[in-house]
């Protein structure tokens, strides 16, 4: 068996490095979640006890606790379906056949995907300035008020939406584009030969055809959503009044600002068990859709 | 409606759609050559004062940042370094090696990928802290050593690798090790060049993760130098913008090299980083 002998050299360092960066850490945290480990316990470690579901049930209590996911589940679910939304139309176009330099098209829509989240969240800061803001002053021809959209709590996550929409639509659109190229020619040819127009083409092939990447698109895109973090870091700190407080903000000040690990490790695991779902859901809708 | 209008009425709409996507990105590059107070209104601003390099200059020079951007482009070339080897070694031995339990462990390893980064970044913290890796160039490298994303990717394209021509190599009495280095690599190049991009542009956008493990700014990488930046100049929009461009031009440029692999990945996977 050198084959044997040799494959497990092959596999060893990888295999290593995600049994002690990845397994022991996501273990621990789940330990470190029955804890009070905090900042007495970083000093010194026999300070720590075991506290049961104590986390947990602080966390149900815990006001801000509901504030980060109430944003975070906004965020996600207005920020998904958008998404897929935009892609499926930037796809449609930069695949039609009528189009020139459909690879030029396509790449520039796909740019923002590339460029750094912290770079562009800093941009976008200064684009939604109330006062010398490129929106507001793009909304004033159009003859709409101005609008304090980090200020405002009623618009500044909405506005997180948008900028994050912007960021990661060209991910989507070129699976769309994938999925578009994909489709038999033969269901074209035979819904044109029973007289079907572009429109009536669109509605009872692309869409259908398309169904199935639209969902794994639209869970994908969700579940990133759900992980949201620099945006608010850079472009609101989570304010006005918690408007934009994320999940995986509040597990950072918690764990790193004020080093209550043991409650941040039950934030931790409980946007676990929320992606978990999601995926679960995700899993289930593929199985159905492929049947 | 003829064809010609409804040709000229689809680039209108997808020449609209490009201006507004680029927009952001056209904003920051004309304001990071503003004079200062000149992004407010950045036409009249070039009208009457012209353009000038000194945010760039600010920022290369008292502000230090040419080796911000040597951590960052020396932390991003070393994860990919490694993440390309470690996963490539692995992703091929998952497709084309024989060893006990192999496709019960791939199988453990995918169901592994719904873990997000963050569940265990509170114990990795301590652990590192407990190794002495805080606030180290190999503490911000751990996460990215392996990752099942990685051995994914490159064991699916190594499925493809035909068998008649490993075991003619064994045959001719070569080594796993030779084998590898001389047959195996040479076919998989086009998907370790995809892997390459991804663990690249991955790490060199990567936020979270430095801004927990680094705390000595001498050592930070791009993403939080630029945060951090923001605490003290919110005011300076052209020095900051000019600070965002450092930041996104490298991968800007690196995606327009490399852009076709880039996207195989993408289409693959479904995943982005």
């Amino acid at each position: 068996m050198r084959d044997s002998r040799a494959a497990w050299i092959f596999v060893a360092p990888a295999l290593g490095a995600i049994a002690a960066f990845l397994f022991v850490p996501v273990l621990a945290s789940l330990a470190l979640s029955f804890t009070d480990f905090d900042l007495y316990a970083v000093a010194d470690l026999g300070n720590l006890r075991a506290i049961g579901a104590g986390n947990y049930e602080a966390l149900l209590g815990d006001p801000l606790f509901w504030r980060a996911l109430r944003n975070t589940f906004f965020f996600a679910f207005l920020g998904g379906p958008l998404s897929v939304a935009v892609s499926l139309g930037a796809a449609l176009l930069v695949n039609a056949r009528l189009v020139r330099a459909r690879g030029t098209f396509r790449t520039l829509l796909f740019l923002p995907v590339v460029t750094t989240l912290v770079a562009v969240a800093v941009v976008w800061r200064y684009l939604y300035h109330p006062r010398v803001g490129l929106v507001n002053g793009v909304l004033g021809w159009l003859g709409v008020a101005p609008v304090d959209w980090l200020g405002d709590p009623r618009w500044a996550l909405p506005a997180l939406v948008v900028m994050s929409v912007w960021k990661g639509f060209g991910a989507n659109m070129v699976i769309f584009v994938a999925g578009l190229q994909s489709i038999p020619a033969r269901l074209y040819e035979a819904a044109s030969l029973d007289g079907a127009g572009a429109w009536q083409q669109l509605r009872h092939v692309t869409l259908p055809q398309l169904a199935p990447t639209a969902f794994f698109v639209a869970l994908l895109t969700m579940i990133g959503s759900l992980q949201l973090f620099a945006e608010p870091y850079v472009m609101t700190q989570g304010g006005p009044s918690n408007a934009t407080l994320s999940v995986v903000l509040l597990m950072f000040q918690e764990g790193f600002r004020y080093w209550n690990m043991g409650y941040a490790a039950a934030i931790a695991f409980v946007l676990f068990a929320i992606l978990l779902a999601g995926t679960a859901l995700q899993l289930r809708l593929r199985g159905r859709s492929a049947a | 409606m003829t064809r010609a209008l409804r040709v000229a009425a689809l680039h209108a709409v997808l020449v609209a759609a490009a201006a507004l996507t680029l927009a952001p990105l056209v904003w920051m590059l004309a304001a990071s050559f503003a004079p200062a107070g000149g992004a407010d209104d950045l036409v009249a601003s070039f009208a009457r004062r012209g353009a000038t390099l000194a945010h760039y200059r600010t920022l290369f020079g008292q502000l230090d940042l040419a080796r911000t951007l040597a951590n960052s482009a020396g932390l991003a070339a070393a994860a990919t370094a490694i993440a390309v080897s470690v996963n490539g070694m692995a992703g091929y031995a998952f497709a084309k090696l024989r060893f006990a339990g192999r496709d019960r462990i791939f199988r453990g390893l995918l169901a592994t990928l719904v873990i997000p980064g963050q569940i265990g970044m509170l114990p990795l913290f301590l652990l590192l802290k407990e190794l002495g890796l805080v606030n180290t160039y190999a503490g911000v490298l751990v996460p990215s050593l392996a990752s099942v994303f990685g051995i994914f990717l490159v064991r699916q394209y190594a499925l493809s690798i035909p068998q008649s021509l490993l075991d003619a190599a064994r045959v001719d009495g070569a080594g796993e090790l030779r084998i590898f280095a001389q047959v195996v690599l040479p076919l998989l190049r086009p998907i370790l060049v995809t892997l390459a991009i991804f663990t690249f542009l991955g790490t060199w956008n990567d936020f979270l993760w430095p801004l927990v493990i680094l705390t000595d700014d001498r050592l930070y990488t791009l993403p939080v130098a630029l945060a951090n930046l923001l605490g003290e100049h919110v005011q300076d929009v052209e020095l900051m913008m000019a600070g965002a461009v450092v930041t996104v031009a490298p991968v800007v440029l690196l995606f327009a090299a490399l852009q076709r692999q880039y996207v195989r990945g993408i289409v693959t996977t479904g995943l982005r980083e």
